[in-house]
């Protein structure tokens, strides 16, 4: 095994590097590291949630304390947990499937980073200060206006932090995978994930600021006094709604569509077959992006728009079964005659398909207006988006740790121990879920904190916890792998899965800083894989080893992110006690403190950028020499490794 | 990115220098982006501002038709269409490799959007004396957080320009600092073509 270059590092001079580091590489571990601590946190949420409604009449959890807990756990999961996850394996991979010595933007991917991270933080310290927002996480306006103390100004500026970083890096990854790639690399050569990126962050750059101006209303009606909700002086709650879902539906794409780009890799892969249909897939990507701004207001059926609105929806929503259909039979298709390899993230994808389908099919149920007026408000839709959710997105991002973890740490887990996480995350995933289809047409409505004895609702909700804890299992044993593996500290080489087809798999491990020494030159899909059958199994390069100009770490994005951070609770205390506030908030005690607090947040982020602006940052080179070199060192471990 | 280099001859000058570098790509893409973005931003307020239109809570609350002068809203608008004109001066004259004219366009480009601004300041203390506030009503809500965003960027992009003016001072052009400029001067176009938008939906619509 070949030397670790350099000394070992103390753990402040590793923690200063992450805290300042432009490096996609790095910032994908910060996105791993803190997107899965709020995974862990919405998992115990969900283990709350269950365990409080495993029997009838339980007092676990009062029912106040119930609306808080749901409330976080779908916040904490869309926006903390999934989409920072999803954003850990984009930054891990797509510069390097793209040829790409880093994003176009480095200095912004690290803004983007610390403000979910801070927005992050910000959200979940509610539950330490007075109480968390409990108006769920769409947070109507009718309910959420009413809620008494600063539970939802926390959502709301949490959100508001959170969601510049998700804006700010979906420019970021729009810009890279426009500008960045190689020579050869186009639009339809592109891998698949490297597409779903590319559409999931066109998807985030229109569909995050509705939800901006959305929670800048509730902010204003909450804490400055407008009237945007308050119906006395003219307002409407309606408008919420539709802000809000114009968001939030892209959203669910945004979440989705690189789990597909995640699965067509891997089917692709451990087929060992190019992935079929490859056109029609980046077409069906294009178009479930398009028609997911389009379907809104079928979480609207029962606000009462009206037949014709209802009946547009309708047939919209419909209409996105067409382009995810292309994408199931196109995966079939992939694995049809391949010679098929069942590792964990294999699995996984297998595992995905009837179990996304299942969740796209009680889609099309809903989607028909009349009959939604049944399913509305019910434990179906719950079993719905959880069908979808969990069997498409947290099945994507547990097989796409297991497929990518040696790109990111240069280890690999254990098998024995994936394929048991997996089937027992398998079994427990559908365990939980399944029953609750028939417990929403049984009649138990969503968000109720207890049921009554003798309704005949006891032992599904009774499946339905053992289904959970089952999956919190599951989740132990990665965590378990993940310790091993950490600690056992076995590194792997280049093409660690053997079968690697694009161009990521043909880098070294670890991973050089500057990514490629030459810049590559692509010569078709599955750049990796057409060298393997035609070529050497190396990628050619596009031109002689050059000088590489690299971006200089930088501090200022973290200074950035915590002046929004202190300036958050500035201005959420600044409402305090103010006559101008909504009821619930002007009820409690002043802070006079808070001025005070927001000026000094605002004066840190603003001199943070005020440095950035003022002092030229351009970045320095590493000399042609220190390349070679380092070719040569790594042609020499080869030889040896053969 | 490619050597800075100042005081460049004319004829080594690239045609578009704002591009000439993958920075200055980066820039030029990622800023269109984030301009998308914001448009949908706006698109939001539009949105909000129709729906609560003339929503007050009584009778004796002024709406749009009793609020609204069209000279003002028209002489605000001329303030803000020569000064994306004078913008535009200014990238010639970087296209050019015109320092001196650049400054000076870029100049007159802060003075009219000033103009414009104290303008719209005066608008909105006329109609707090007449009690159309942002806490008086949802109309007022709505109409003071449009307008009032706008204003804020127009706010955003005179700071910013002016900064460029001082910031570039001493250095004079090079292919870095053009793509600021280009990009600061596709900004101040961006604030313009929402002002027609604000001209045409909030104004025009709100006296008919």
């Amino acid at each position: 095994m070949a030397q670790v270059k350099g000394k070992k590092a103390g753990f402040g001079a590793v923690l200063w590097d992450y805290l300042t580091t432009v490096d996609h590489k790095k910032i994908a571990i910060i996105y791993l590291v803190a997107g899965g601590f709020f995974f862990a946190l919405g998992g115990i949420e969900a283990m709350l949630i269950r365990a409080q409604l495993a029997v009838p009449n339980n007092d676990f959890l009062s029912a106040g304390l119930f609306n808080e807990v749901i409330t976080m756990h779908g916040t904490t999961m869309i926006f903390l947990a999934a989409m920072p996850l999803l954003f850990a394996f984009m930054n891990a991979v797509v510069p390097l499937q793209i040829g790409a010595r880093d994003v176009a933007f480095p200095f912004l991917n690290s803004l983007g980073v610390w403000l979910f991270v801070f927005g992050g933080i910000f959200l979940n310290l509610s539950w330490f200060l007075g109480g968390a927002p409990d108006a769920g996480w769409t947070s109507y306006a009718s309910l959420s206006i009413a809620s008494p103390g600063h539970g939802i100004d926390f959502y709301a500026v949490g959100l508001q932090i959170a969601g510049a970083g998700t804006l700010i890096s979906g420019i970021n990854f729009v810009t890279t995978i426009i500008t960045m790639r190689a020579p050869g690399m186009t639009y339809m050569r592109m891998p698949l994930f490297t597409w779903t990126t590319l559409v999931a962050a066109i998807l985030i750059v229109f569909a995050f600021p509705p939800l901006t101006i959305g929670v800048f209303l509730l902010m204003f009606d909450r804490m400055f006094g407008s009237n945007f909700f308050i119906v006395e002086a003219g307002g409407n709650t309606i408008i919420w709604e539709h802000l809000f879902w114009i968001f939030g539906h892209p959203e669910v794409y945004v979440l989705i569509l690189p789990a597909f780009g995640i699965f067509s890799e891997i089917f692709s892969t451990f087929s060992r077959k190019r992935l079929f249909g490859y056109s029609a897939m980046v077409f069906a990507t294009v178009l479930i992006g398009f028609f997911g701004f389009m379907v809104w207001a079928h979480h609207m059926f029962t606000v009462g728009l009206g037949p014709t609105a209802n009946a547009i929806f309708a047939l919209a929503t419909m209409a996105i079964a067409v382009p995810t259909g292309i994408k199931i039979f196109n995966w079939i298709a992939t694995i049809w005659g391949g010679s098929i390899e069942f590792t964990t993230p294999m699995l996984y994808a297998l595992a995905f398909i009837p179990s996304f389908v299942m969740g796209g099919v009680t889609g099309i149920m809903q989607a028909a207006a009349p009959a939604d007026y049944q399913y509305h408000d019910s434990y179906f839709i719950v079993a719905h988006f959880h069908y979808v959710i969990v069997g498409g997105v947290v099945f994507a991002l547990l097989a796409g740790l297991h497929f990518y973890w040696p790109i990111i740490t240069g280890t690999m887990l254990s098998e024995k121990l994936g394929k048991i996480e997996m089937v027992i995350f398998f079994i427990g995933f559908h365990c939980t879920f399944l029953i609750q289809h028939w417990l929403g047409l049984w009649g138990m409505p969503r968000r109720v904190f207890t049921y009554l004895d003798g309704q005949g609702y006891n032992t599904a909700n009774m499946i339905s916890s053992i289904g959970a804890a089952l999956m919190a299992i599951a989740v132990i044993i990665l965590l378990i792998n993940i310790i091993k593996t950490l600690v056992k500290n076995e590194k792997v080489g280049t093409d660690p899965w053997g079968d690697g087809r694009t161009l990521e798999w043909s880098l070294p491990i670890p991973t050089p800083y500057y990514n490629f020494a030459n810049t590559p030159l692509i010569r078709g899909i599955d750049a990796l894989a057409l060298e393997k059958e035609e070529g050497d199994g190396t990628i050619p390069a596009a031109g002689p080893v050059e000088a590489i100009h690299m971006p200089n770490n930088s501090f200022i994005p973290f200074m950035i992110s915590f002046g929004l951070f202190v300036a958050g609770f500035g201005a959420l205390y600044f409402a305090s006690g103010k006559p101008w506030a909504i009821d619930a908030v002007a009820n409690l005690p002043e802070k006079p403190w808070a001025l005070y607090v927001l000026i000094a947040g605002l004066a840190i982020t603003f001199i943070s950028m005020g440095v950035r602006s003022w002092k030229d940052d351009l970045g320095y080179y590493i000399p042609k020499e220190e390349l070679e070199a380092d070719l040569r060192e790594l042609e020499a471990r080869e030889r040896g490794a053969k | 990115m490619a050597e800075i280099r100042y005081d460049v001859p004319n004829e080594q000058w690239p045609v578009h220098p704002e591009k000439a570098t993958l920075e200055g790509r980066n820039k030029f893409v990622g800023f269109w982006t984030f301009l998308a973005g914001e448009t949908v931003l706006f698109a939001s307020l539009f949105a909000t501002y129709l729906a609560l239109k003339d929503q007050v809570p009584s009778q004796e609350h002024l709406v749009a038709a009793d609020l609204y002068h069209l000279e003002l809203a028209f002489v605000m608008t001329m303030f803000l269409l020569t000064s994306s004109l004078t913008s535009v001066f200014a990238v010639y004259h970087m296209r050019n490799n015109n320092f001196g004219k650049m400054q000076l366009w870029l100049g007159i480009t802060v003075l009219l959007g000033a103009g414009f601004l104290a303008l719209e300041i005066y608008e909105f203390v006329e109609y707090v004396k007449l009690g159309h506030t942002f806490r008086s009503s949802a109309f007022g809500s709505a109409f003071y957080f449009l307008i009032g965003t706008h204003g804020f960027h127009v706010i955003v992009g005179l700071i910013w320009i002016t900064l460029l003016i001082i910031r570039n001072a001493n250095r004079g052009l090079s292919v870095y600092t053009a793509a600021k400029v280009n990009t600061a001067s596709l900004y101040w176009h961006f604030i313009d073509v929402v002002w027609v938008f604000i001209f045409t939906i909030v104004y025009l619509l709100g006296v008919l």
